[in-house]
């Protein structure tokens, strides 16, 4: 069992490798770039998967998770932490190294957070707030949790809209790049491509594999088991506050992860990433999928955002994504990748095959 | 705070209180006879002023509005027939998302037809500067056309509800669906029906309220959040509580904008919605004895 289960790992691992060879030889590196951000854009929708498909609860603020990683980041980095150089807090912070000095543009000093301090605190962040909403949010369901995450969506781009601090409408920009370890520096100069390519499917297959051991766990069973009869699960002994709260927290921290580092990567984020567009594009994705389907989330997540960051839907993006969901819960409530039609498909049962309950 | 400010927040928030409670009433139109929440109701708004604006270019007002109703009537009668009477015991999380999906729809579909430009009806009587003086407090004549309208609005729906076999029809679908299919009324031209009737107290809403917020592809998403926060704060499925509900939303907003920026007057709102569903889903007038029985 365990080895048809890390299978699909390997598969993803040489096809991405497969991928990054095929544009070196084809002479079209710029197509990484693209497959960079769709695969930060991954995290959140596998993060989603988790959270609409295996438990089963409905999450229209994921895209504010997203922000909320990216901004806090972007906004450690970026904020001149110099003219308060005698506060205690501040020298305290450089004691500690924390902070990093450096020049602006026209000379000026510059004292910010360390990216590698400003991605941990935005982690933290992310998923303190994850936890303060789920809480509450949780106990809600169905048109309730739907209204009541749309809520907390909105809000967040509400915030991020109307602060000066964070740039309001332009947003943040001119973000540091984030040197990791060794050569490897989040940023998106056309010489670290490649490098930057990897860490992001690197990422990508570190959660996948995280997420389909979880799924096929205890944890996972338990999960299936909420979103059959969540009443029923409760009865049996799950403790289905706790399952769905750790679940929702897991999604965000994903989210955020992916925001944080996209962030850093593009150098710059703005309120559209907070907006409700995003998070119903994050639904529709996983609901093309499939929604219990992992694996077809991450297919489809890739494929319409590759398509859509490359500019193939022109001015119509927000409609063909709507159109999408609208078609696929209309015709295909199951997703258009679904476990029952790959199923007869003998070489790809090992891929899909696993993914629902027997 | 001077009183003369006090009262002229005070009417602003009224206005826009009301038109809260006119959203919050669609929705409830719709969710008493499917239990369904129509995350499309905001596009019904937009729709009427978007259209009523279009019509007026051709004919004189009062044909552009009933023309404006009639046409989203018509769109709420095809959303329903097209992309809901024929599902077969759609889940929740089904219907929610095709109506999600309906609403961009609409939006975008606006969008291409009209584009991002901001339009208005021109006031109804006088202009935007015209206004009556009681004492200090100042009121344009079209806050008047809002409240005016919405409450005769109000009261024909209820004679509706109450007197006519339609409407009676309708509640019994409303109270126990089987019994009243035993009863032979079609539940599923009901359910058409419902929709009718709220994308056209939609449409008069986003017609009267144009000479003052003007209308925008994209406005009916916020007006869908308030509605939505109204109709909770009422209790979902109560109309007349939903009305109670409007105006102190409308206030509370209204009177936010001395303690915050006005850019943060969309998150009041939101922030009450969610305290409300955290604290108490049934509504503020809500039975805690009933609300036990539903799922939340």
């Amino acid at each position: 069992m365990a080895r048809r289960r890390n299978l699909p790992i390997v598969v993803l691992a040489l096809a991405v490798i497969a991928v990054q060879l095929a544009s070196a030889a084809a002479g079209k590196p710029q197509y990484l770039t693209q497959l960079t951000m769709a695969g930060y854009y991954s995290l959140v929708i596998v993060g989603l998967t988790l959270l609409m498909g295996y438990t089963g609860q409905i999450s229209l603020g994921h895209a504010g998770f997203f922000a909320i990683g990216g901004y806090t980041s972007g906004l450690l980095t970026t904020y001149n932490l110099h003219p308060r150089g005698g506060g205690g807090l501040v020298s305290l912070l450089q004691a500690t190294g924390l902070l990093v000095a450096g020049q602006d543009l026209y000379g000026g000093d510059l004292l910010v957070v360390r990216p590698w301090a400003a991605c941990l605190i935005a982690m933290l962040v992310a998923i303190g707030i994850a936890y303060l909403v789920g809480k509450p949010v949780l106990k809600l369901r169905g048109h309730y949790l739907a209204m009541a995450t749309l809520g907390f969506g909105t809000i967040v781009y509400k915030v991020v809209l109307g602060s000066s601090l964070v740039g309001a409408a332009d947003g943040i920009s001119d973000i540091p790049a984030f040197p990791l370890f060794g050569g490897v520096v989040v940023t998106g100069k056309s010489a670290l491509r490649v490098h930057n390519y990897y860490l992001a499917w690197g990422l990508v297959l570190g959660a996948m594999a995280l997420l389909t051991n979880l799924v096929h766990s205890r944890v996972g069973r338990a999960l299936r088991a909420i979103h059959g009869a969540e009443d029923a699960a409760n009865a049996m002994g799950v403790d289905t506050a706790r399952y769905k709260l750790n679940m929702f927290v897991l999604s965000a921290a994903l989210a955020a992860l992916g925001g944080v580092f996209l962030t850093h990567y593009n150098g710059g984020i703005g309120p559209s990433e907070a907006s409700i567009m995003k998070s119903v594009r994050y639904v529709a994705i996983v609901a093309v999928g499939g929604m219990a389907n992992l694996w077809g989330a991450l297919i489809m997540g890739v494929l319409l955002n590759f398509l859509s960051l490359r500019g193939s839907f022109g001015s119509y993006d927000d409609a063909v994504f709507g159109l999408i969901l609208l078609a696929i819960m209309l015709f295909a409530p199951d997703g258009l990748l679904r476990v029952e039609l790959v199923r007869r498909v003998p070489g790809l049962r090992c891929v899909f095959g696993q993914e629902r309950a027997p | 705070m001077s009183l003369d400010l006090f009262f002229q927040y005070l009417v602003a928030g009224i206005t826009y209180g009301t038109i809260y409670a006119i959203v919050a009433i669609g929705f409830n139109i719709i969710y008493n006879t499917t239990g369904i929440i129509n995350f499309a109701q905001g596009e019904f708004v937009m729709l009427g002023g978007m259209i009523g604006v279009t019509l007026h270019a051709l004919v004189p007002m009062p044909v552009a509005i009933a023309g404006a109703v009639v046409v989203t009537m018509l769109v709420g009668a095809l959303i329903e027939m097209l992309f809901i009477r024929w599902l077969r015991r759609p889940s929740v999380l089904r219907l929610i998302i095709i109506t999600i999906g309906l609403s961009i729809g609409i939006r975008e579909l606006a969008l291409l037809l009209w584009g991002e430009g901001v339009r208005a009806l021109p006031y109804f009587t006088g202009t935007a500067v015209t206004s009556l003086s009681i004492g200090d407090v100042h009121i344009s004549p079209q806050v008047l056309w809002v409240l005016g309208i919405s409450a005769v609005m109000v009261a024909a729906l209820n004679f509706f509800f109450a007197r006519t076999l339609l409407g009676r029809q309708m509640r019994a679908c409303a109270c126990n669906r089987e019994a009243a299919q035993l009863c032979g009324i079609s539940a599923k031209n009901m359910v058409t029906l419902s929709f009718v009737l709220s994308a056209g107290i939609g449409a008069l809403a986003g017609c009267v309220i144009s000479p003052i917020t003007y209308v925008q592809y994209d406005s009916g998403t916020s007006l869908a959040l308030k509605g939505f926060t109204v109709a909770i704060l009422g209790g979902l499925g109560n109309s007349m509580a939903a009305i109670a509900a409007g105006l102190l939303l409308g206030s509370l907003e209204s009177f936010s904008i001395w303690v915050m920026p006005a850019a943060y007057k969309d998150v009041i709102a939101i922030s009450i919605l969610l305290l409300i569903l955290f604290v108490r889903p049934t509504g503020l007038f809500g039975n805690a004895e009933a609300a036990r029985l539903k799922d939340y």
